[in-house]
C-alpha cells in the first residue's frame, strides 16, 4: 500500500494485517483456529510462512508495518530471521510493529498474557531495537482501536497518551536512557467524523507529549519530544447502508488527519462495513489520498489552521480533558491497576452506548442510517478464503514439524522457557527458537505456560 | 394483557477469537435497559462454553456476535449443540459483519434472525421480547 505524508513525497511501504489465530498466537492447525483461517488477514504460523509472504520483496528497501500485538516479538523475530537469511542485518530494516499491549486490554482485546509479563515483552523489544534495529519503530501507541471500540475523541487522546507515558516509565525502569528509545515511539490515531474535533485532538496530543517528555521524563533530545503519528479513517463510521457515500465520509476524515499533521495515512475502502475490501474499492481509497496530496494543496502548510480561535479553544479543551483523565488514572494507581479495575473498558462501553442511543434518538444524524434512508440492498462481492489454501498451510506446518532438527528445536524452547522464568531479554531467545523452526504457537505456548493468561473483568 | 411472570433472560455471547465487543456490549445494555436479565459471556467462547452457559443460566434466548468472518462455522454449531442437549427451544440470534448471501444458510441452520451493521436497537429489543412470549 502506498502512504502519503503531510510533507513528504509519496513512498512505498507495506502493511500486513494478520488473521485472528495469528493475533492470538495460535498456529493454523490448532483447534482454537477453527473457522478463522485467513478471514481477517494473513496467517503466519512459521518462519516459512514469513518467507513466503515476502517472497520477491526487497525487505532492505521497503518499510513494513505489522499490525500485531500480543505475539509481536515473535512475529518480528520471524521477519528479522527471514531478512537475516537473505543477508540483511536488522540495522538495515525499516518498519513498525504495533506492539501496543495496553490498548488491547482496554479496547481491541487481542490479549494473551497478563499485563506485567506482556509489558516486559514490549520493553524487551525496545531494548533490543535500540541496540540492533535503530530504524525500526518498536511500538505504535494506538488510540485508533480505543476510538473504534466506542470512546470519544477526548478519551482516545487521554488513554493513548497515558499508555504512551506508561511505556516510557517501563523503559526507564528497565534502565534504558529515555533518549535511546523515545525517538522510536510512534503513535496511531483515528480520524473520525467531526473535522475540527479531530484536528484539535492531534494538536493537543503533540502539545502534551512534547511537554511531558521534556519536563516529566527529562528527555534532552528534541526527537524524543516529537509525537509522530499515523492516522486511519474511522472504520466504525462506515455504513452498510448506501456504502458509496462512505467515500465522502472517508475524504473528510482524511482531510482532518492531513490538516492535523499526520505523518502517514490510511484511508478505508467504502465497502469495509461488509468485508475485506475488493480491489476497486481499495483503489478509490488510495486515490482519495492522492487527490488530497496532489490536487488539494492541503499538505503544503504546517498546522494551517493554527490561530483559529475555535480550533485553539477546542485544542485547550481537549488538553484539559486529557489531564483530568491522567489524574483519575493516577488515583486508581496507574494504567495497569485501572485496567484491572475495568476503568478504561467501562468508560469506553459507556461512550459506545451513549453514541448508539444518540443515533436511536436521532440526536445524531448518520446519513443513510437514521435519516435520508433509501430502501435498496447494495450488491457487493464478498471475499472468501479457499479451502485449498487452508489445506496447503496445514500441510506446510506438518512438514516443518516432521523435518526440522528436533533436538535443536527442543533446546531452543527450553532456553526460551528458562529466559522467561528469569529476567533475560527474551528477544535473542525468540530469535533462536525461530531459527530452530519453532512455530508461533509453540513459542507462545511456552510463554503461556510461564506467564499465565489474562482474564478480563466482565462488564458491559 | 397478561402480565409476564418472569423477566426474559438472554445470553449475549462472543464465539471464537473475535475481539470486537462494542456491538455485543451495546446490545447487552439495551436489552437490560428494556428490562431483561442479561448475561454476558465475555470473549473467546467456544460453542460448547456458550451452550453450557445458556443451560446453566436457563436463558430464553442467545445473541451471538461475530465480526471476524467465522460465523458460518460457529453459529450453526451452537444450534446443533443446543438440540443435542435438548434445549432447541432457546432462540438463537446472530449479529456482526455477515454477508447477505450467508443469511439464508444461517436461517436454515436454525439461527432465527441475523442483525447486520446499522440495525436499530429497538428492532433487536423487539426480537428478544418475542423470546418471552412462549414462557
Amino acid at each position: 500500500m502506498e502512504t502519503v505524508g503531510g510533507h513528504h513525497p509519496p513512498q512505498t511501504g507495506l502493511s500486513v494485517a494478520f488473521d485472528m489465530p495469528t493475533l492470538y498466537g495460535y498456529d493454523t492447525d490448532e483447534p482454537e483456529a477453527k473457522g478463522e483461517f485467513g478471514t481477517c488477514g494473513v496467517a503466519v504460523s512459521s518462519l516459512e510462512d514469513m518467507r513466503l509472504l515476502f517472497r520477491g520483496i526487497d525487505v532492505g528497501e521497503v518499510s513494513t508495518s505489522m499490525t500485531i500485538n500480543s505475539p509481536a516479538s515473535v512475529i518480528w523475530a520471524m521477519y528479522l530471521v527471514a531478512a537475516e537469511e537473505r543477508g540483511i542485518a536488522p540495522s538495515k530494516l525499516r518498519g513498525t510493529i504495533q506492539n501496543d499491549i495496553l490498548k488491547e486490554y482496554q479496547a481491541q482485546k487481542e490479549w494473551i498474557f497478563p499485563p506485567e509479563p506482556s509489558m516486559r515483552l514490549v520493553v524487551d523489544t525496545f531494548e533490543f531495537g535500540s541496540k540492533h534495529a535503530p530504524q525500526w519503530n518498536t511500538i505504535s501507541i494506538s488510540g485508533y482501536h480505543i476510538r473504534e471500540a466506542g470512546s470519544t475523541a477526548g478519551q482516545e487522546l487521554a488513554f493513548t497518551l497515558a499508555n504512551g507515558m506508561e511505556y516510557v516509565r517501563w523503559g526507564i525502569d528497565r534502565g534504558l536512557e529515555v533518549d535511546d528509545f523515545a525517538p522510536r515511539l510512534s503513535f496511531f490515531f483515528n480520524a473520525h467524523n467531526d473535522l475540527f474535533e479531530e484536528l484539535a485532538k492531534y494538536r493537543a496530543a503533540r502539545r502534551i507529549w512534547a511537554r511531558e517528555m521534556r519536563d516529566t521524563f527529562d528527555a534532552k533530545n528534541p526527537r524524543s519530544w516529537l509525537l509522530r503519528f499515523h492516522a486511519q479513517t474511522a472504520g466504525v463510521s462506515l455504513t452498510a447502508q448506501q456504502p458509496e457515500i462512505n467515500i465522502v465520509r472517508t475524504t473528510i476524515q482524511a482531510l482532518a488527519a492531513v490538516l492535523g499533521g499526520t505523518q502517514s495515512l490510511h484511508t478505508n475502502a467504502y465497502d469495509e462495513a461488509y468485508q475485506v475490501p475488493n480491489e476497486a474499492a481499495a483503489r478509490i481509497a488510495l486515490r482519495t489520498q492522492q487527490i488530497l496530496a496532489h490536487e488539494s494543496g492541503v499538505a503544503n502548510t504546517v498546522d494551517p489552521l493554527g490561530g483559529s480561535y475555535f480550533l485553539e479553544s477546542l485544542t485547550d479543551e481537549l488538553e484539559e480533558e486529557a489531564y483530568g483523565y491522567f489524574d483519575r488514572i493516577q488515583e486508581l494507581g496507574g494504567v495497569i491497576p485501572a485496567i484491572r479495575k475495568g476503568f478504561f473498558q467501562q468508560e469506553i462501553a459507556n461512550s459506545a452506548y451513549r453514541y448508539q442511543r444518540e443515533i436511536e434518538d436521532k440526536e445524531r444524524v448518520i446519513v443513510g442510517v437514521n435519516d435520508f434512508v433509501v430502501d435498496e440492498q447494495p450488491e457487493l462481492e464478498p471475499l472468501r478464503v479457499s479451502e485449498a489454501s487452508l489445506k496447503a498451510q496445514v500441510e506446510r506446518l506438518r512438514r516443518i514439524r516432521r523435518t526440522r532438527d528436533a533436538k535443536k528445536h527442543a533446546r531452543s524452547l527450553d532456553q526460551l522457557r528458562k529466559g522467561c522464568e528469569g529476567d533475560a531479554n527474551t528477544m535473542p531467545l525468540i530469535l533462536d527458537a525461530v531459527r530452530a523452526k519453532a512455530t508461533l504457537g509453540e513459542i507462545i505456548d511456552v510463554m503461556r505456560e510461564t506467564f499465565g493468561v489474562w482474564e478480563e473483568p466482565l462488564l458491559y | 394483557m397478561i402480565p409476564i411472570a418472569k423477566k426474559i433472560r438472554v445470553l449475549i455471547a462472543k464465539p471464537g477469537l473475535d475481539g470486537h465487543d462494542r456491538g455485543a456490549k451495546v446490545v447487552a445494555r439495551a436489552l437490560r435497559d428494556a428490562g431483561m436479565e442479561v448475561i454476558y459471556t465475555g470473549l473467546r467462547q467456544t460453542p460448547e462454553d456458550i451452550v453450557e452457559a445458556a443451560i446453566q443460566e436457563d436463558v430464553d434466548a442467545i445473541g451471538l456476535s461475530c465480526l471476524s468472518g467465522a460465523h458460518m462455522t460457529l453459529f450453526p454449531e451452537v444450534v446443533k449443540l443446543l438440540k443435542k442437549r435438548k434445549s432447541g427451544d432457546i432462540l438463537v440470534a446472530g449479529g456482526g459483519i455477515i454477508p447477505e448471501e450467508d443469511v439464508p444458510k444461517l436461517k436454515k441452520a436454525g439461527i432465527k434472525v441475523v442483525f447486520g451493521p446499522g440495525t436499530p436497537l429497538r428492532d433487536i429489543v423487539a426480537f428478544f421480547e418475542t423470546a418471552g412470549k412462549g414462557a
